[in-house]
């Protein structure tokens, strides 16, 4: 066993693009469940918005690259407004209900063929973010010490990406910490007194599912960047749940957790999976038992267990944050 | 206390973990290709790709050998399908066209069925059936309203789908009712009961029961897991006053864990039940069905009655009904309302098992039929009224109906699409459900 690769392996995952996206997409559910206690299990749905808002202007309309990024912006926007109107009056349950159905909604519907002239259908749309690339200030090479090395296109995207995390801290800190940011607490606390205080709390709720939902649009336009690609599937329902157990790690409604939380998801996700490749080698004891096309099964059943027992004996999260139950 | 509380919590958690290990210890065997006898599987395969729709889902394909009809599929998402077939031989492969969605046909309407497909040892066969161009679907045609016939047709699998959601949906909504746990594992209470059926009835390595049997004992061992899990994992969080959101998260989390350990177990593919892998449909008049549609329909109507007889007319039923009216009220007027969810979780995961069944009959058995019927059952849950005895019926006809009758309009994608659209609206007008009354604040 090669406890180094294991580490190594586990640490590059935990800086790649997919945790810096992962980051991203959990500062805005931390602003929507941590913050304003709404419980949206549809933020993947956020993340399809801002893909395809800006893949479809690109390659249908032929947008620059800019202008279609901003288009994944305004119908992340769009997609908040419509979502807030039947789902912000109602009771957590139904809102958890109406917010997956709305993101189940949208991959089923990018991924029919009737349209797959604007969406690409079961396909997608590829190779429409290639002017990102052409920008990239760093020159060709590796960059980085012994097997936590990157490229200089996937550092190009890194260094983006992590200017947008701490872009999107500093802003929801300046947020959280002003008069609104109070309010959407006290929202959280107890709906009815912040009511009763004049506050209009459905107008805040907007506010707040737009903002968190635009970061989910960043994390999604990251994400498409990256491969240059967008599908389908990439937006199912049960990425929703693997950014609530970064949530839950980093710690609810802590300004850091969300980072941290995706940091170490991404690190433990890649790290068991390589651990597990090396126990399952053909011919070893655990092979007998489990065969290597297994282990992302395996590591996915890993996954849900952890969220329970998370929930269960520790819902503060590592560094100590609210429980989702003090979340509401 | 409170170490005592983390005892009986893992202590439950490694019971259900290995209640589940064990259930399905045995599949496992069966599905694993590598090596043992299993490998010879061999099987027919091919992808309908319609030149103006693209990719065909939701055809019914079947293998003969003579006039024995020795496997099914139905083509997936990607219009792929794989018949897999006892062994290398000739076969005739017959396609079933009032399968096909609205606007697509075969090139050849007479050409339903391939003649001397011959399939050797251990090489898969590809087959194709051309698609398209007749297919084209001409203004007037789009204009046209839907005939008669399809009308009949839809109108009667959306029954059955109905009470299929119907069925399956009850126990998310009683347990809902009784401790206001909003349940995402349930989806896998319904994939365990056909996945046990399968087993029990067509697995290689299973006892080859007939589907009753099976079916039954793989009813009683879901209804046995829900009281388990009542026992080991539910009870113990809500008598430590878990809060609901927590508790949503754990079942996302048992979810989850459930449904990636089926995979693990039953592979990927869609294998149909041994008995009822293709049949003959009979032709009433202008409805053409299958005989397996009528005994899932007849099974599930009868056991609704059932259902309703026992909450109306026995004091499990008032206590029932009482408990997820008021549980406060119910249990400070003598009624022991732990026995009460107890059962409920025995009967609601018994119903989702015997829902899965029935949807696994139709359809075939799924690693994640019960994840993707899930938000549907949602659906129907909501749109009835969450936590309302009667509601589950009204919702799960309701959305069985919506569901089948949009595909005589738009693409079958959308099926299920148009259900989660429909219960977004309601939730617009009426947010306590079809059944449900409204609940004043404060």
């Amino acid at each position: 066993m090669d406890l180094v690769q294991v580490l190594t392996d586990g640490l590059r995952a935990a800086v790649g693009v997919p945790a810096i996206a992962y980051a991203l997409a959990v500062i805005g559910l931390n602003v929507h469940f941590g913050y304003t206690g709404l419980f949206n299990i549809g933020q993947i749905g956020f993340l399809a918005a801002g893909a395809y808002g800006a893949g479809i202007s690109a390659s249908l309309w032929g947008w620059p690259l800019p202008l279609a990024i901003l288009a994944g912006v305004v119908a992340a926007v769009l997609l908040g407004l419509l979502l807030g109107l039947p789902a912000l009056r109602l009771r957590a349950e139904y809102l958890a209900i109406v917010t997956i159905s709305a993101s189940e909604i949208i991959r089923i519907t990018v991924r029919s063929t009737s349209v797959e002239g604007v969406t690409g259908g079961p396909q997608g749309i590829g190779r429409w973010a290639s002017s990102f690339y052409d920008i990239n200030p760093i020159p060709s090479g590796k960059y980085g010490i012994g097997r936590i090395a990157f490229n200089h296109r996937e550092l190009w995207v890194m260094l983006v990406g992590w200017a947008l995390v701490a872009l999107a801290v500093l802003v929801t800190w300046l947020l959280v910490r002003s008069p609104w940011g109070r309010v959407l607490r006290s929202i959280r606390d107890d709906e009815d007194a912040a009511r009763s205080l004049g506050k209009n709390v459905y107008a805040f709720k907007v506010q707040s599912l737009v903002y968190g939902g635009v970061l989910g649009a960043l994390a999604g336009l990251l994400l498409a960047i990256n491969a240059n690609y967008t599908t389908p599937g990439e937006y199912q329902t049960v990425f929703t749940f693997y950014m609530y157990v970064a949530l839950i790690l980093g710690g609810i409604g802590k300004l850091f957790g969300p980072v941290l939380g995706s940091m170490l998801f991404w690190f433990t996700l890649q790290a068991t999976d390589v651990l597990l490749r090396q126990l399952i080698q053909p011919g070893s004891w655990a092979a007998t038992y489990i065969e290597q096309r297994d282990i992302g099964q395996l590591r996915l059943a890993l996954v849900g267990l952890a969220l329970m027992l998370l929930v269960i004996f520790r819902p503060q999260g590592v560094l100590g944050g609210r429980s989702p139950g003090k979340a509401q | 206390m409170k170490s005592d509380l983390a005892q009986r919590l893992v202590r439950g958690a490694m019971v259900v973990l290995l209640a589940v290990l064990a259930g399905l210890a045995v599949i496992p065997v069966a599905s694993a290709q590598e090596g043992d006898p299993a490998e010879a599987e061999v099987a027919i395969f091919g992808a309908l790709d319609d030149a103006e729709h693209g990719l065909v889902e939701g055809v019914e394909l079947e293998a003969l050998l003579g006039e024995e009809v020795v496997g099914t599929a139905t083509s997936d998402e990607n219009g792929e399908f794989r018949i897999v077939v006892p062994g290398p031989g000739t076969y005739r492969v017959r396609l079933d066209p009032t399968t096909l969605p609205e606007g697509v046909s075969l090139r050849d309407p007479e050409r339903t069925e391939l003649e001397a497909v011959r399939v050797l040892e251990g090489r898969d066969k590809r087959v194709v059936f051309a698609l398209g161009e007749r297919a084209r679907p001409r203004p007037d045609d789009v204009a046209r309203p839907p005939s008669g016939n399809r009308v009949v047709n839809r109108l009667w699998t959306g029954l059955v789908v109905g009470i299929v959601i119907a069925l399956s949906s009850i126990g998310l909504s009683l347990v809902f009712g009784t401790t206001r746990l909003v349940n995402f594992a349930h989806g896998e209470m319904v994939t365990l009961g056909a996945l046990l059926g399968w087993f029990f009835s067509s697995g290689t390595v299973g006892p080859g029961w007939s589907l009753f049997i099976a079916g039954a004992i793989a009813v009683a061992l879901s209804g046995l897991f829900g009281a388990v899990q009542d026992r080991l994992l539910w009870r113990p969080l809500l008598d430590r006053r878990t809060d609901l959101i927590s508790l949503m998260i754990v079942s996302i989390g048992l979810a989850m864990l459930l449904r990636y350990t089926f995979t693990v177990f039953f592979g990927s593919n869609v294998r149909p039940f041994r008995e009822y892998a293709a049949q003959a449909p009979w032709v009433w008049g202008p409805l053409v069905l299958r005989p397996k549609q009528l005994v899932v329909l007849a099974i599930g109507v009868v056991v609704i009655a059932l259902y309703a007889l026992v909450l109306q007319k026995t004091r499990l039923g008032t206590a029932i009904r009482a408990t997820s009216d008021n549980r406060d009220l119910a249990e400070s007027s003598g009624i022991n309302v732990t026995r009460v969810v107890l059962i409920v979780w025995v009967a609601g995961s018994a119903l989702a098992a015997l829902g899965g069944l029935s949807f696994a009959t139709l359809y075939g058995v799924e690693w994640d039929i019960g994840f993707r019927l899930l938000l549907p059952i949602f659906a129907a849950v909501v749109l009835g009224g969450l936590g309302t005895a009667y509601g589950p019926l009204v919702g799960g006809l309701a959305i069985g109906l919506v569901s089948e009758l949009s595909t005589l309009w738009v693409p079958a994608e959308f099926k299920f699409a148009w259900a989660l659209f429909g219960l977004i609206i309601l939730l617009l007008i009426r947010p306590q459900g079809l059944l449900g009354r409204p609940e004043r604040v404060g």
